[in-house]
């Protein structure tokens, strides 16, 4: 169930052909539709056009007024390009240590454990079963794992593996552990979704052709699951570049990890620097969407659902 | 082919990191019986007085936070799923134009990071003056359900048998008896599915919720808000039964399909 | 990397004592099998008598619980798959869907740093008559083009033996005749050794220079096939190759020609040498287009059997041939196959016949009647629906 959802569709899409043309189609279509123009893309150009708000004259603390403030941009990136570049460079790292830890388990379950489908639920379970704590306890489990006085951390300072003052909450360390922890479900299910199917026969194939197992893994296994490991990437990057809890202070994060999340936050809630915070929305947004339009082309928007 | 202890070296990684996967949990189940005081780091000793008087503490602020979440997640897990399902049905059965931009239009609320779908929505209801409150929320959430809704029914329809519904037409004659009585129970497992899929999703949520709820205390802004000074064993102990109750469904899942397939294995 | 080491014509394979067990049955028991070096050898078996575990295990994609394996005179056993110079056709082809069919043929070549791949690649593809295909992908190729490719894919590596697992199963039959044809014309020529599994009999027949029929994880008989067809040894082969008239009875006498048999009251005689019992309950046959129908019973001869009188309860026209089903009382029913050389039957249903063929055409079976007959269930549907029909007339 969550497995369909979270990766790339296997479902075999019926031919046009197949399809009836009728009026009903518009009736189911019309009130979803509706419903997300309004409370999805009207918000984004909401937020586009906040993006270019400036502060009202002679108007109170959190008053803006519509204009054309292309400088809104330049400043949001002069002060924020470290969170910028911070975020990119966790979300990228959190996604590199998700997939690699994430491809033997789903190659395990997907693969090897075939013949014990009973054994293969249940390591789905075990996958899933952390969506079912809440995120932000689960979140401040390893926080308490990782805090000064917890047993990991003075065990390893007394083997003297850790400095006496070191930290490792508030580091960048623990930010990217929690956000590959977080999304490893993310990118397991897709991997296995596609592993699941992957034939033996090829594998078998390329083993009778004189390929040794790891070049088999390389030339033969790797290609054939692409498409889980691209959608596993999507599905990991998008949200671990916007998240803002791990990198929270009281979280996992310190002063010098926070993210663009994190400062988007600040600017709307705390702040009240609308502009700012919408122009930060935006920048991420951008880039997101070129990786999706990098996928789509590569897939096509039939894959897509 | 591997080596004999080649063999063993998948199967073990799994096993500790499915281990290290479920440590967060445990530390959460465990903590709940943690006889704290304010805040919950330290262990002091094991009771069930948490569990037993679970809405006691903070005059209830727990439990008022758990019912908002509960609430919010009913109310708009039934108009995602209405809503997503039409679609869903519509785009499997149907033939209109515009087919691939649709399917681009619904995947980017899935693309889009929540931050900035927060964040939009925020902008909006202060644009047109909206006052922030469970109103707000609730559109929120049902918004971003829309779309994994229709990817879970869509995957449901693709798999039914066109056959089967023009079958029904032979013995119903309307169209509405056909869908009432052949195609919306064989979607059932699906749409419930999409349900499921929803209400986590909802109950789980805090960054658009943070965004768009004013006052309004969520489960998960109440441990977000009571980070900064201690949280209180009594939400380990609501996390623990959500997750026990979450596990117990989708086990139940499991093994009565596994059922229901031994059965009809037997039956051929 | 193993490079020098690969024949550039085939080897000899031989088993040695393999037992294959796996958890709650045994696949195979004691398998002793030579093919010699160059040969189109076929084992023959219905589904599950352990045909295609045998070349699993050639190939090195399974190991034998017991027993050796050589190649060549050396013992490969131990060596995995990509180790064996050993190349497989797989059933379902197994071609690779990310690759271009010459990245599929090239890519053993590759594997094992061979000089100019891709023109040997072409080479290959030219012999099948799909270079012009190179480019294309396997989904975009009909089911007899990626038949091709698999075969160029494995016989571009010139390995040592060439495994084909059911290879034109999912071909219709008149594509599958032309590939029969095309198959043994390339091992001819290149000269590799071809160890073929099938539960085709007329496939193995036509094609090999010697068949081994499996049976329940043990050959049952191997030679050539004129050889088992004509002389089976047990009644499993005398019925899954082809189809047999057999009957049982008691050994009356032996001379240097013959031993005769009591067959319900007539005396039936079969060569010394074409009997592998001579004394005792024994089953003997005779192959139904052996077989002559008379209208009256025929004048004693010596070299000839005769059997009668019988009724015809069924006339079966099927083109080449028209089957007869002849009700001879205490014996049985009989089938009986008559080229049609003429228009129309000679016989009718319910005429009164006599059979007879020659001596030397019968044979006598090494089985041992008193034995529970060793009933397959798993015999192609062509002989269960003559059993069916032999049961209901």
């Amino acid at each position: 169930m969550a497995l369909a959802a979270l990766s790339t569709s296997n479902a075999p899409t019926s031919t046009d052909t197949a399809r009836k043309s009728s009026p009903v189609a518009l009736l189911l279509l019309l009130p979803g539709i509706l419903y997300l123009v309004l409370f999805f893309l009207t918000p984004l150009v909401s937020l586009l056009l906040t993006s270019f708000k400036t502060p009202t004259e002679f108007g109170d603390f959190g008053e803006f007024s519509y204009a054309f403030r292309w400088e809104n941009y330049a400043d949001v990136i002069t002060t924020y390009w470290p969170h910028i570049i911070r975020s990119f460079g966790y979300a990228l790292a959190a996604t590199f240590f998700a997939l690699i830890i994430s491809y033997p388990l789903a190659y395990f379950i997907g693969v090897k454990a075939r013949r014990w489908p009973l054994l293969q639920s249940l390591a789905l379970v075990m996958v899933i079963a952390p969506f079912f704590i809440s995120f932000l306890l689960r979140t401040l489990a390893w926080k308490q794992i990782f805090s000064d006085e917890s047993f990991l951390v003075t065990s390893l300072k007394a083997m003297s593996v850790l400095a006496p003052d070191a930290h490792v909450t508030g580091t960048a360390f623990s930010v990217i552990f929690g956000l590959t922890y977080n999304f490893i479900p993310f990118m397991t299910l897709p991997l296995y979704t596609t592993l699941e199917r992957l034939d033996v026969r090829y594998l078998e194939a390329g083993s009778d052709l004189y390929a040794s197992p790891f070049h088999v893994f390389r030339k033969v296994t790797i290609p054939l699951s692409m498409p889980g490991i691209v959608a596993g990437t999507l599905l990991t990057f998008i949200p671990a570049a916007g998240d803002y809890i791990n990198a929270s202070r009281e979280f996992l994060g310190g002063t010098g990890t926070q993210m663009i999340g994190n400062v988007i936050e600040a600017n709307f809630l705390v702040l009240q620097n609308f502009p700012a915070g919408a122009a930060l929305s935006i920048l991420l947004m951008s880039v997101i969407l070129v990786f999706v339009s990098f996928y789509v082309k590569k897939s096509g928007t039939e894959e897509l659902l | 082919m591997k080596h004999s202890i080649g063999k063993w070296v998948l199967p073990a990684y799994s096993a500790l990191a499915l281990l290290i996967l479920m440590i967060p949990i445990g530390y959460t189940f465990v903590y709940s019986f943690n006889d704290s005081l304010k805040s919950n780091i330290v262990w002091r000793s094991f009771t069930f007085d948490k569990w037993l008087n679970v809405c006691n503490v903070q005059n209830g602020a727990v439990c008022e936070a758990f019912g908002n979440s509960i609430f919010i997640a009913v109310v708009s897990t039934v108009a995602a799923t209405t809503l997503g399902t039409m679609i869903a049905i519509a785009m499997v059965r149907y033939r209109f134009k515009f087919r691939s931009q649709l399917s681009l239009f619904l995947f980017l609320p899935m693309a889009t990071p929540e931050v900035v779908l927060g964040a939009g929505l925020a902008a909006q209801f202060l644009s047109i003056g909206v006052p922030k409150d469970m109103t707000t929320i609730i559109l929120a959430h049902t918004m971003f359900s829309i779309s994994f809704v229709v990817v879970a029914v869509k995957a449901r329809v693709a798999t039914l048998d066109p056959a089967l519904e023009e079958a029904g037409r032979d013995l119903y004659g309307s169209a509405l008896q056909v869908f009432l009585r052949i195609t919306f129970p064989l979607l059932l497992p699906g749409i419930l599915a999409a349900a499921l899929l929803s209400f986590a999703l909802s109950f789980d949520d805090f960054i658009i919720t943070n965004f768009n709820s004013g006052s309004v205390s969520t489960f998960p802004k109440y441990i977000w808000i009571s980070a900064a000074r201690g949280i209180p064993a009594e939400a380990n102990v609501v996390a623990s039964a959500v997750f026990i109750l979450a596990l117990v469904i989708v086990v139940t899942v499991q093994v009565s399909g596994a059922a229901r397939a031994k059965r009809l294995a037997k039956m051929n | 990397m193993t490079t020098s080491t690969f024949a550039e014509s085939g080897a000899d394979l031989e088993l040695v004592g393999i037992h294959k067990r796996f958890p709650g049955f045994t696949a195979i028991e004691e398998l002793n099998l030579v093919v010699p070096a160059g040969s189109f050898f076929a084992l023959l078996g219905p589904s599950g008598c352990g045909k295609t575990t045998t070349l699993r295990l050639v190939a090195g994609l399974e190991a034998p619980t017991a027993g050796r394996i050589l190649l060549g005179g050396k013992d490969v056993t131990n060596q995995k798959s990509f180790q064996r110079p050993v190349n497989t056709v797989f059933q379902s082809y197994a071609l690779f869907p990310h690759m271009t069919v010459l990245e599929n043929v090239a890519f053993g070549l590759r594997r094992r740093k061979m000089a100019d791949p891709v023109e040997k690649a072409h080479e290959v593809l030219r012999l099948v008559e799909l270079d012009h295909l190179a480019s294309r992908r396997p989904q975009q190729l009909s089911g007899g083009q990626q038949q091709r490719v698999a075969l160029a894919r494995a016989i571009v590596n010139r390995p040592a033996m060439l495994l084909l697992d059911e290879p034109l199963g999912a071909l219709d039959l008149k594509l599958r005749r032309q590939m029969q044809l095309e198959l043994k014309a390339i091992q001819e020529d290149v000269g590799l050794t071809f160890l073929h599994v099938t539960h085709d009999q007329e496939e193995a027949m036509t094609m090999a220079d010697t068949i081994a029929v499996m049976n329940k994880g043990r050959i049952e008989q191997m030679g050539a096939p004129q050889e088992l067809y004509e002389l089976p040894r047990t009644s499993f082969v005398a019925n899954f190759l082809g189809q047999s008239n057999l009957f049982t009875g008691p050994v009356l006498g032996t001379t240097s020609a013959g031993i005769s048999v009591d067959v319900a009251g007539q005396k039936i005689t079969v060569p010394v040498d074409r009997a592998h019992r001579t004394s005792g309950e024994i089953t003997i046959g005779i192959r139904p287009e052996k077989l002559t129908l008379h209208s009256s019973k025929p004048t004693h001869d010596a070299s000839v059997n005769v059997m009668g009188p019988g009724r015809v309860i069924d006339v079966s026209f099927s083109g080449v041939s028209t089957q007869y089903l002849v009700d001879v009382p205490g014996v049985g029913k009989l089938i009986v196959f008559a080229q049609n050389m003429t228009f129309g039957s000679e016989v009718r249903e319910h005429d009164e016949v006599w059979l007879s063929w020659a001596v030397d055409h019968g044979f006598g079976l090494e089985d041992d009647p008193a034995d529970t007959p060793r009933f397959s269930p798993d015999l192609d549907t062509r002989t269960l629906a003559a059993q069916h029909l032999l049961e209901e007339a």
